[in-house]
């Protein structure tokens, strides 16, 4: 095999006219079938370039974005120093943060401790592994990947109650109950938000739930009942993130920095990459669920709009739809302010979850009736 | 009347111990020094069940500069520098209070235009205090914006007054037998524009805060104190009357020009947090209705009566004297021996009355109420310790 043979590889084949999905695991394996050991190789590391890129890269410009769109939301520049517009001080923050001593108390769980960073950040890649960003960019394509999905979730609040328990701080302990209740709590309204779709596309795989969006969107085509769910997931998903208005796990002017208090250094840095990651892994989703992921936007039956729409690749306009949701979720940060636990918990027990319930049972009934488009 | 005095220690000693696995166990945390809710070094103690407030106890000492016992080697004019250190946010009215208090002691008569100028500052500095107040406010819940919009116009009032006066947060202008300059050229025209800008902007405040559901369920019904609390707690200022109770020393006792200005006296109906907050937004407001009838009318005449380098000189007695601040009333209490040093000088602040309110209000309430409480009493914490 010459080096022609990767070149010709359609991993950049930006067409979405075969919108069939062929995952980079897949590659892999048909390589290794194939009898191709060097392409099974370098599949395998594309792989794990995908995942670790996205997390550096998303983490920075991310970052970026969020200290930008904050600026011009509070009548200010924003970071304007650090190479053109502030873009390089992203850079710099992560070069601070790597030079910083990584502090650990002297009564605290050091393995815990140490530990906890990781399994934040151990979830929030293994979320990203299942993003299907475009038909061919996508790391594996699990079969049950909404289950997948909610189960990783849940392995997030894992890092923040040990983080919070090992920290052997009062401040620490407060975030991490708050943390644990939320998460718990939210994750249920975001699973019905997702369970609607899921009747509806009859999948719990991505792609194909992505597939099953090739007439319309299900945010259009479940009408009443998709939107209803949509909103539910994303209160839900916010919720989950652990941003404004619900940032109680961190609640910095009550908590003094919640669940990460005691954490310095890196080990912060892993923090507060994670929480940027997960938005952009949640922004994902629920444009995977409700807006038909890397699906073009059609209308009906206006072939010259289609045709034209079909001529931007399936990337961009995943990415141009993830970073709509994103900075949605950075406009209500920096508009709202923080909910009480007490309320928050009333939110979930007795309003988003009933609906929800509802919701569920009505979305049964549309499918049974046909009555959607 | 007896006074039962405890230490700190024996407040905080745990009593019971949890004798089953249902029990729960109360424990205490320092909320400060260093809190970024207490805006200072302010330590309160909690003492939490899970996340409910059983019990405040706040803690005060960490910035004592014994302003107190420096005024009692210092000329009255000296004085007023340091009044200025305690409530940062309403220096100008603070310096008021020491200069009012010595003139009616010394029998200085001052010239209208005197009076107008320190009116017209003293409002303009009660807008700037209150944005932070609001400001600060939306912070304490979790909104960061806010702040900066309140910081943003209270800037342009600290751009104005700099001009006059020279200096951004601890302005020190007036002072016994006048104020030290005389107002900048462009001090009206500026004031002028700056009303015409903040109008508008005090509806945008009320859009991007009031309105909201989530400031509305964080506010309301949060922190209730009646006016017979408040009253024995010493509350003043919008803390006071927030709970109804319409005292407001610039219309019961009118000093400066007060007398002339029409404004009314806002006042909360429950008492709670959302009140307090009310209460602030309605008084700039009224500020603004008192600076636009004053502005255009000030008279010509001497900025200053007593030439500086006159020592004033206090009668033997003892004189008391009091203004309403941006927090609520600042007393001034002089015992004089006929020098031009007091003998010892008493500050009666604001703050450290409103403080003692969140250990009646706060109890019963989560973590998030007492952050809410703290915002809505608006503490300064210098002005706390002097």
């Amino acid at each position: 095999m010459n080096i022609l043979d990767l070149l010709s590889i359609p991993i950049l084949n930006i067409s979405s006219s075969g919108w069939e999905t062929i995952t980079i695991a897949q590659r892999a394996a048909d390589a290794l079938s194939g009898n191709s050991i060097e392409l099974t190789i370098f599949f395998l590391i594309l792989c794990i370039l995908i995942t670790v890129s996205m997390l550096a890269g998303l983490g920075m410009v991310l970052i970026y974005a969020e200290r930008k769109i904050a600026g011009h939301f509070q009548c200010r520049l924003g970071p304007m120093r650090v190479g053109w517009h502030g873009t390089l001080q992203a850079f710099a923050d992560v070069l601070k943060l790597l030079l910083k001593e990584d502090l650990v108390p002297a009564r605290a769980d050091k393995l815990l401790h140490l530990g906890a960073p990781f399994l934040s950040i151990l979830a929030t890649v293994l979320g990203l592994a299942i993003i299907p960003m475009s038909p061919s960019i996508q790391v594996i394509d699990v079969n049950i990947g909404v289950v997948y999905v909610t189960a990783i979730t849940g392995l997030g609040v894992l890092g923040a109650l040990i983080a919070g328990w090992s920290s052997n701080n009062k401040w620490s302990l407060l975030g991490a109950m708050r943390a644990g209740a939320q998460l718990i709590s939210y994750e249920l309204s975001a699973t019905l938000g997702i369970l609607v779709i899921v009747l509806f596309a009859g999948s719990l795989q991505l792609s194909e739930i992505i597939q099953s969006q090739a007439e319309g969107w299900w945010i259009w085509r479940a009408h009443i009942v998709g939107i209803i769910a949509f909103f539910i997931f994303l209160i839900a998903s916010t919720a989950e993130l652990n941003r404004t208005p619900f940032d109680l796990p961190e609640g910095e002017s009550e908590l003094t920095g919640g669940f990460h208090t005691e954490y310095s250094g890196l080990r912060f840095a892993f923090f507060f990459l994670s929480e940027f990651v997960n938005m952009f892994v949640a922004s994902a989703l629920v444009v995977t669920l409700f807006f038909g992921g890397w699906m073009p936007f059609h209308i009906g039956n206006w072939e010259a709009f289609n045709s034209i729409m079909d001529l931007i690749p399936p990337a961009i306009w995943f990415a141009g739809k993830s970073a709509f949701f994103i900075f949605l979720l950075m406009w209500f940060r920096w508009t709202f302010p923080r909910m009480r636990i007490d309320q928050l918990m009333r939110l979930e027990w007795k309003i988003l979850l009933p609906i929800g319930f509802a919701n569920i049972f009505l979305a049964s009934l549309v499918i049974l009736t046909k009555f959607h488009f | 009347m007896s006074v039962n005095i405890t230490t700190l220690d024996e407040r905080t000693r745990v009593t019971s111990e949890a004798d089953s696995a249902l029990d729960t166990e109360e424990y205490f945390v320092n909320m400060g020094p260093q809190h970024p809710a207490t805006h200072g070094v302010l330590r309160m103690v909690l003492k939490l069940d899970g996340e409910t407030i059983k019990e405040v106890i706040p803690v005060l000492g960490y910035i004592h500069r014994s302003i107190e016992k420096i005024c009692e080697h210092s000329t009255y004019r000296q004085i007023v520098h340091l009044t200025d250190r305690m409530d940062y946010l309403s220096s100008i009215m603070n310096n008021w209070a020491v200069s009012l208090t010595v003139e009616k002691a010394a029998n200085i008569e001052l010239t209208e235009r005197i009076e107008y100028i320190r009116t017209i500052v003293a409002e303009l500095e009660r807008i700037h205090s209150h944005q932070v107040a609001w400001g600060v406010m939306g912070m304490d819940l979790g909104a960061f914006t806010p702040f900066l919009y309140g910081f943003r116009d209270r800037e342009l009032v600290t751009d104005i007054l700099e001009e006059t006066i020279g200096a951004r947060l601890t302005m020190n202008y007036i002072q016994p037998g006048g104020v030290m300059f005389d107002i900048h050229p462009n001090f009206v025209k500026k004031v002028k524009e700056y009303i015409a800008y903040f109008r508008p902007k005090l509806d945008e405040y009320e859009d991007l805060m009031s309105g909201n559901p989530i400031i509305q369920q964080r506010l309301r019904d949060v922190g209730t104190m009646d006016g017979e609390t408040a009253l024995s707690y010493g509350a003043t200022g919008p803390v006071l009357r927030a709970s109804r109770v319409p005292y407001d020393l610039r219309k019961i006792e009118p000093y400066g020009v007060y007398g002339k200005a029409d404004f009314n006296v806002a006042i909360g109906t429950a008492g709670d947090c959302w009140d307090r907050y009310y209460v602030r937004i309605e008084e700039m407001r009224q500020s603004i209705r008192i600076i636009e009838q004053l502005i255009d009318n000030i008279p010509e005449g001497k900025f200053m009566v007593k030439k500086p380098a006159v020592k004033i000189k206090v009668p033997e007695g003892r004189y008391y004297g009091h203004v309403e601040t941006a927090r609520g009333v600042l007393g001034v209490f002089i015992v004089s021996q006929g020098k031009d040093i007091p003998y010892r000088m008493y500050f009666r602040t604001p703050n450290f009355h409103n403080l003692w309110c969140t250990t009646a209000i706060a109890p019963g309430g989560r973590i998030g109420d007492l952050v809410a409480i703290t915002a809505s009493l608006d503490l300064v914490i210098p002005d706390i310790d002097r």
